[in-house]
């Protein structure tokens, strides 16, 4: 276990809800969820998550912390905001299964390999280095995230994407070297770096 | 028609060689016709779009955004911020709504703010180009310079989910939108009836979970063939690359024989406002407008 994980373990024992409304984006809201299901139906991926977002809702109630933040479910999320607009209720699902994915993911309980959570990584990663997106280099990111083998063999069945795009001016090569970025890049980096201590200090995440 | 001036959020897709330039070709061949003046925030940044949550948390990805309006704020004092990208206009638009409701979020974010020099003070609003089209001039203005309307073409009108919710166009219902349909229309096109118009194409996870992503591309697509469109338009970057790139990955899936382009609303208007195939942005097409490169060079 992680030393967050631990840590967070000993402040809120078995009140896993009191932990999510402090630690999780709006998490607060939770409490008001009525069990309606009409945000798992909405789901366009809903047919894969192992919990939809109203049964997450009860086993944060019923506090069963583990199955939830190990789970894979909030990694299911499209960001579409179906279940926002439709819940009755006004529960910002959305932003809630975002906050309880990022929750897991900086505990250390989220599914090591799974797929939206490394490119969700990836993705910050790579805006944080320059202050914009390199597509290029996202896109190489994560077809080389399981080796060299997997890499080469994704690479080539994304190679006429790839030079489609290029042909119609949409990728460019030179990315690879020198791509676009921000003038005040230090700036952006000092102004990251400063959100992630406040956050933490405000959640309580530093480590004991 | 008096010159209209906004802060523009172009957003890292729009850039040169990236996935969507040909949508920021379309639109500054547009707002030529509209006179209108697009001034480029300095030095804007990434938005964080809908994937950056689960490494960026919450401040993090807050500050990113308020870094671009106050940015705006100070630089092109007075001007509404205009994003053309669906994600950067929803993220925009969120972090300006928590940090206007929230004084500890916004206390926090100018904290964090001070590390690149700058200030939020919210006084930006955050509106998406459609806003700008349909709120500021309205479908009888846009129709006003029309010389070659698109004439019996029949679109898919392909709202997606970001411009749409949660925040969506003032006046439009969530699930049945008409926006895009009355954009089509004003520019002399036929919108045809498309059940799918607000369905998610997978977005970010297009990327991480591509079988996912792909059987909502495929009833995208399969829904436009299934009533009668000849091409689909969207007001999304992400929904065109998707619906777009994916279209030979779903066929080689499901065994179908996709082969539809994918357009910007603002390519149609660019080619009804007569402008060329090169102003519309057509040669960034994968799947070629083969009608409307036609209907470009014709006078």
């Amino acid at each position: 276990m992680s030393d967050l994980n631990t840590q967070a373990v000993s402040k809120y024992g078995n009140n896993f809800l009191k932990e999510v409304e402090a630690c999780v984006e709006e998490g607060d809201m939770v409490k008001m969820c009525m069990q309606c299901g009409v945000c798992s139906g909405s789901c366009p991926f809903g047919p894969h998550w192992a919990h939809p977002p109203q049964e997450i809702f009860m086993m944060i109630r019923a506090g069963k912390r583990e199955e939830v933040l190990t789970s894979d479910s909030m990694w299911m999320c499209t960001s579409c905001y179906n279940c926002i607009v439709r819940c009755p209720r006004q529960l910002p699902i959305t932003h809630i299964m975002h906050g309880l994915a990022n929750y897991a993911h900086r505990l250390g309980l989220a599914p090591k390999n799974q797929p939206t959570r490394q490119f969700a990584k990836l993705f910050w990663n790579n805006i944080v280095q320059t202050g914009r997106v390199n597509e290029l280099k996202l896109s190489l990111g994560l077809y080389f995230k399981d080796g060299l083998a997997s890499g080469i063999k994704t690479g080539l069945a994304m190679k006429n994407v790839g030079l489609g795009l290029m042909k119609a001016k949409r990728l460019n090569p030179m990315e690879i070297i020198k791509g676009h970025g921000c003038k005040d890049i230090k700036g952006i980096q000092a102004m990251v770096k400063k959100a992630q201590e406040i956050e933490a200090s405000r959640k309580g995440y530093k480590a004991a | 028609m008096a010159k209209k001036e906004y802060a523009f959020y172009p957003g890292c897709s729009s850039q040169k060689g990236a996935s969507a330039s040909n949508y920021l070709t379309s639109v500054e061949s547009m707002c030529k016709t509209l006179d209108i003046k697009l001034n480029e925030i300095p030095d804007w940044n990434c938005c964080g779009a809908s994937i950056g949550y689960a490494e960026g948390g919450e401040l993090p990805r807050h500050v990113m955004n308020a870094r671009n309006l106050a940015m705006a704020e100070k630089e092109l004092a007075g001007q509404q911020v205009v994003a053309t990208c669906a994600a950067c206009w929803l993220s925009a638009r969120e972090t300006k709504e928590r940090l206007d409701h929230n004084s500890t979020l916004r206390n926090d974010a100018n904290e964090a703010l001070k590390e690149a020099g700058l200030q939020y003070q919210g006084k930006a609003e955050v509106r998406h180009m459609v806003e700008v089209l349909v709120e500021d001039f309205g479908y009888d203005e846009l129709k006003k310079p029309v010389v070659k309307p698109l004439n019996g073409i029949k679109f898919a009108g392909y709202v997606g989910c970001q411009t749409n919710r949660p925040f969506g166009i003032q006046g439009e219902s969530f699930e049945n939108p008409v926006y895009l349909d009355k954009l089509v229309e004003a520019m002399g096109g036929e919108a045809v009836a498309y059940d799918q118009k607000v369905t998610c194409c997978g977005g970010a996870l297009a990327f991480s979970e591509p079988e996912k992503a792909q059987k909502q591309i495929k009833d995208i697509v399969e829904s436009a063939y299934d009533h009668g469109a000849e091409m689909i338009v969207t007001p999304c970057p992400l929904c065109q690359a998707n619906v777009e790139i994916y279209q030979g990955d779903v066929n080689k899936r499901y065994g179908t024989k996709f082969n539809i382009p994918v357009l910007y609303y603002s390519q149609l208007m660019t080619l009804a406002y007569g402008g060329s195939a090169k102003d519309a942005g057509l040669d960034g097409q994968l799947i070629r407008a083969q009608k409307l490169e036609e209907f470009a060079s014709k006078k």
